[in-house]
């Protein structure tokens, strides 16, 4: 299944903590789309989410500064 | 479980740690501890608890607060003098945390009252400083399975170890019997530099917390002590004793009873 986070208006480190709450909530194989802006949650997301065992399958740029970033569980 | 935007921030530091997560958070508001003492030992380790996000503390301790307990009893303050330890605890951990419940009991744990309570809680802290007390917890604990942390301090040194009953060596096991009255001394005859008793309260939190969290090794079977004036830690292993009067395999005590000795906090 997929599912949807944005966190462009949230900053450290609430911004990797809404994405672990939501990563809690889905099941294991379903992936995590996040919306986040440039710079500190854009380096410390998708590498926090590989530190703790998750899988980061896409980083792309959306628009302005906005990066989509794809996690699966 | 749905936490709250503001306890997501509030436990954003927890929430952040591989080992605690969303589900260990959930785990804390749900455990319940009970601090035997609110001296030295139980002042830290209240405060860690409330802040961690327990759901429950009970905190027991029959003392008002004293003068002298202030060097080294950091939960309490100058204007908390001759109030019940139990009553400045709970208002000073509650502020802390508005969330937390609290259920204080202002009376001295005995073998008449200690079983009835001890089996309400999940972990229990002995942050007492006596033998007598000391063995009363160990033996309430290991009939009524709960685990707990044992903890002394004493001038600059510190000792703790963590007991599942049935499961790892008790302090009995370790120790056997209260040593005999006035051959060693009490917290009335000697001092202790305040800070070492929020160094094992706070190691003693922190055992708590693994328990909860279900993380880490615990430290069972294992004697921790140090020297703090020399910053000297070490840790000794300690077996499981077959022939221990409480948790052995034909143990002799089955039944509580009060030991007499004076009872002071550290
Ligand atoms: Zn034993």
């Amino acid at each position: 299944m997929e599912h949807f986070l944005d966190i462009t208006k949230d900053h450290c480190p609430m911004t990797f903590v809404k994405v672990k709450v939501k990563l809690s909530k889905i099941e294991t194989g379903d992936r995590l789309e996040v919306l986040l802006s440039e710079g500190e949650p854009l380096n410390n997301v998708p590498r926090s989410a590989t530190e703790q065992g998750y899988k980061v399958l896409e980083v792309t740029a959306v628009e302005g500064n906005v990066h989509k970033v794809v996690i699966e569980k | 479980m749905q936490f709250t935007e503001e306890n997501l921030e509030r436990y954003s530091r927890h929430i952040l740690l591989q080992d605690v997560g969303v589900e260990g958070q959930e785990a804390l508001s749900q455990a319940k501890i009970l601090i035997i003492g609110a001296g030295g030992l139980g002042s830290p380790a209240a405060l860690y608890l409330a802040a961690a996000g327990v759901g429950t503390i009970g905190i027991a301790d029959a003392d008002v607060v004293d003068l002298s307990n202030l060097q080294r009893q950091v939960i309490h303050f100058t204007k908390d003098l001759n109030k019940p330890k139990v009553l400045s605890a709970a208002e000073k951990m509650q502020a802390i945390n508005p969330e937390l419940k609290v259920d204080s009991y202002h009376e001295f744990l005995t073998a008449k009252n200690i079983r009835a309570i001890v089996r309400k809680y999940d972990f229990v802290i002995d942050g007492t400083d006596n033998f007598a007390a000391k063995f009363l917890i160990n033996d309430a604990c290991v009939m009524e399975k709960v685990p707990f942390s044992h903890g002394g301090v004493l001038r600059f040194d510190g000792q703790t170890m963590t007991v599942y009953p049935g499961e790892s060596a008790c302090y009995r096991c370790v120790f056997g019997a209260p040593p005999p009255k006035g051959s060693v001394p009490t917290c009335s005859e000697a001092g202790i530099l305040g800070a070492i008793a929020g160094m094992l309260g706070t190691m003693q939190a922190t055992e708590a917390l693994k328990h909860v969290i279900g993380i880490g090794e615990r430290l069972t079977n294992r004697l921790l002590s140090f020297d703090a004036k020399n910053m000297q830690f070490r840790t000794i292993n300690v077996n499981k004793n077959p022939k221990c009067a409480v948790c052995g395999k034909n143990p002799t005590i089955t039944e509580l009873k009060d030991e007499e000795q004076a009872v002071c906090e550290l």
